[in-house]
């Protein structure tokens, strides 16, 4: 049975590694969803964070393959329940729509989105939330002429209580090891 | 905090200094315009390098293969930027799915010319990813020792594989203050994973317990250079085993407890035995779908211990009850000393009847067909008698392929050099060239077809330049056989771009300076072999075999092991 899962990838960070990531769920034809590069709470390490849709069998062996790689250390994966996640959403209408009556201020108060920008042609509307949630703003936001819209990838921690990662380097000395490197 | 000591040189003089700081004495390559920075400076190492010019870069790329199969070391190549790289891909797609250490050093554009499509650019590293264990393009000197230190670390230890170092010619030509130092460690990197006691301890109970243990041999025991821990393990539990082509020479072909092939064309009773043991003692293979067929009607019966350095090996085919995660040269005796002392004979001798019947349906035809015309195992087998079982053996791909897997004798490790995943026609050649470079006391004969022979002929201009003693066997049976097979198996005789009219072989070795002979007839096999043998130098025997002669026993692809033929 197919499912969401959520890939969480820790690595150095070096040129083209998110070529390398990428082409494993191209060879595997499995479609990234959303994908998030950012730095994570250990210094120097980076995280990758992606969505795809696949079986759990699929996803166990894509995350070994990922995993595998030379320039990273470690990759997990996640069903929904195990994360807490959110993307965040951009909408853009024209002031006149939001002059015109009461009821896109009321949308955005209702869906607890808030007004980023004001101009005297557009208004900026930012929503926080999973992916159903950005998308509802934007379908009650439709009939009023949406004329840019954007959502970010997937940012997500898990619900542990720690970086899983930490775990792993501490056991494998690696954090000392990499502060030695460095005095060297 | 000691001082290093460093000395002011160009890119190019600091990459050949580093190469020669890992005990490199060899290069395959060829040059061109983005690596000649590099080839100036080769030209003052000449007493410490040999290098090999191949005829073409995928030459380079396969001789090295050959290198490396049968020393153990990384082969080396170097080309030049665009075409010099790309023609290097098939070899490292073929390095990658065979596990071969294999470094490429290419040269590129100057970096500030990247990305503007400058002559003889090509994004390599791009082009690379999927079929590299790891690549790097240099752009400023400085990263040059890290960088190569980093390259044979990776390429050569773990799970081995090809490394692509694209190399720009600004950062040949550029001065620094150059120092080495060899790289033991990358932190983002496991090059042995920990071996966990817990499986150790699983697998020598479901051992212990077995009464029908079966042992498939793979690669992993060649590379990991544990065959006598192999030979340990096999001879105190008295478990027979089993090989793929990769792994055929880990085991001697006379060992008692040499069962034989596995997969589509392997022998019988190993095959027949897969699905039958208790537990089945994966070491260092990959479940292959030539070997396994359909996963689903694969050793169901049996509880399957896997021993493996790469985890994503782990489950990917095969299900594993025990995933021995590990070198299986650390593996293998932790669990020797766990075992029983142990023989297993009733169950070794119930292979017997299906080796008989193999032995009657297919190799006795298959060594002494009674016909006038040469059958490929008769030629396989005398050169295995005539050689004592002690050359390298390199095969290109195709019908003799798996003749020279199933009849060659090996006496020691390393004996087989093929491209057994990627399916390289065209690889044999220059493999054999590579091998002959890294083993110039051994004998290397080269088992080729009429087509592969033709992919990569040119490289008897390799052999003729630098006199390397390579014995090349040309089984020709004017088909492309393997397909032609096929064609005749299932799609009905309708042999579509098979027949193959082919050149006077024996006057193309002429031409390359390199001695040969032609036999039609059975008659003349014998003394034929004797004289290529009696040569020292570089030996072309074209032989004339049955024209549709076919492999057998042979499981169709992707079918249980019940659809087995034999005729």
């Amino acid at each position: 049975m197919e499912k969401e899962y959520t890939v969480t990838a820790f690595s150095e960070n070096n040129v083209g590694l998110l070529n390398r990531i990428s082409i494993i769920f191209t060879r595997r034809r499995v479609n990234i969803e959303s994908l998030t590069v950012s730095a994570s709470s250990l210094k120097g390490i980076h995280k990758f964070t992606i969505v795809c849709v696949a079986t759990p069998e699929q996803i166990e062996k894509l995350v070994k393959q990922i995993e595998k790689l030379v320039e990273v250390l470690r990759a997990f994966y996640h069903s929904d329940e195990e994360i807490v996640h959110q993307e965040v959403a951009l909408y853009k209408v024209s002031t006149e729509a939001l002059m015109k009556s009461n009821a896109v201020e009321s949308i955005v108060l209702q869906h607890g989105a808030r007004i980023l920008d004001i101009t005297p042609d557009y208004v900026v509307i930012e929503k926080t939330g999973h992916r159903e949630e950005t998308q509802a703003l934007f379908d009650l936001l439709f009939p009023y002429k949406v004329t840019q819209f954007t959502r970010s990838g997937r940012v997500a921690v898990t619900r542990d209580t720690k970086e899983r990662l930490t775990d792993y380097l501490k056991e494998m000395d690696f954090l000392e090891r990499s502060e030695t490197s460095k005095e060297r | 905090m000691t001082e290093i000591k460093t000395e002011r040189m160009t890119g190019a003089e600091a990459l050949i200094r580093s190469l020669l700081a890992e005990g490199v004495d060899t290069l395959f390559g060829y040059p061109g315009g983005a690596i000649m920075p590099f080839f100036d400076k080769l030209y003052d190492h000449t007493d410490h390098i040999n290098f090999i010019l191949t005829r073409h870069e995928q030459g380079a790329a396969h001789a090295a293969q050959g290198y490396a199969r049968v020393t153990g070391k990384p082969g080396i190549v170097v080309a030049t930027s665009g075409p010099g790289a790309t023609n290097l891909i098939t070899g490292l797609a073929d390095a990658m799915i065979d596990s071969t250490p294999l470094i490429c050093i290419t040269g590129q554009v100057t970096a500030n010319l990247l990305g503007t499509d400058a002559f003889q650019e090509t994004d390599l590293i791009g082009i690379t990813m999927p079929v590299t264990k790891w690549n790097f393009q240099i752009t400023k000197p400085e990263e040059i020792p890290g960088v190569i230190a980093r390259a044979f670390h990776i390429a050569s230890t773990g799970r081995p594989g090809p490394v692509v170092i694209d190399f720009a010619k600004n950062a040949q030509i550029a001065e620094f203050d150059y120092s080495y130092k060899p790289c033991h460690f990358i932190r983002s990197y496991v090059a042995s994973p920990v071996i966990k006691n817990k499986f150790i301890e699983e697998a020598a109970d479901l051992i212990n317990k077995a009464e029908k243990p079966l042992a498939l041999i793979g690669q992993g025991v060649i590379l990991g250079n544990a065959e006598k821990e192999l030979i340990a393990f096999l001879e105190k539990t008295g478990i027979p085993a089993a090989w793929t082509i990769l792994g055929k020479a880990a085991i001697p072909t006379d060992h008692p407890l040499n069962m034989g092939m596995l997969g589509m064309h392997g022998n019988y009773a190993p095959n027949k035995k897969t699905n039958e043991c208790d537990v089945l003692i994966a070491i260092g293979m990959r479940f292959d779908d030539r070997v396994t067929s359909d996963i689903h009607k694969y050793a169901r019966q049996a509880k399957v211990i896997h021993l493996e350095i790469d985890s994503a090996e782990i489950n990917k085919n095969i299900f594993a009850h025990v995933p021995l995660l590990g070198n299986v040269k650390e593996t293998l005796p932790k669990l020797t000393a766990l075992v029983k002392t142990n023989l297993h004979h009733a169950w070794i001798d119930s292979f017997a009847p299906y080796a008989k019947i193999e032995q009657e349906k297919v190799i006795d035809k298959d060594l002494n067909s009674g016909k006038e015309t040469i059958k490929m195992a008769e030629v396989v087998h005398m050169i295995g008698e005539k050689t004592g079982g002690n050359a390298v053996i390199v095969t290109d791909v195709g019908q003799h392929q798996m003749i020279a897997s199933r009849y060659a004798k090996c006496n020691q490790t390393r004996s087989l050099i093929t491209s057994g995943g990627l399916g390289t026609m065209g690889f044999g050649l220059p493999a054999a060239v590579g091998a002959k470079v890294g083993a110039p006391d051994r004998e290397v004969v080269l088992f080729v077809g009429d087509g592969g022979i033709q992919m990569t002929i040119q490289e008897l201009g390799t052999i003729m330049q630098y006199g390397i003693g390579v014995k090349i066997v040309i089984l020709n049976n004017h088909f492309l056989g393997m397909v032609r097979q096929w064609q005749e198996l299932f799609f009905h005789s309708r042999y579509s771009s098979t027949p193959m009219n082919n050149p006077d072989y024996i006057t193309i070795a002429k031409a390359y300076g390199i001695q040969g002979q032609k036999i039609m007839e059975k008659d003349a096999l014998s003394k034929a072999i004797e004289d290529m043998l009696a040569v020292s130098g570089p030996y072309l025997l074209e032989i004339n075999v049955e024209p549709e002669g076919n492999v057998f026993p042979m499981i169709p692809a992707g079918q249980p092991f019940e659809s087995i033929i034999f005729e």
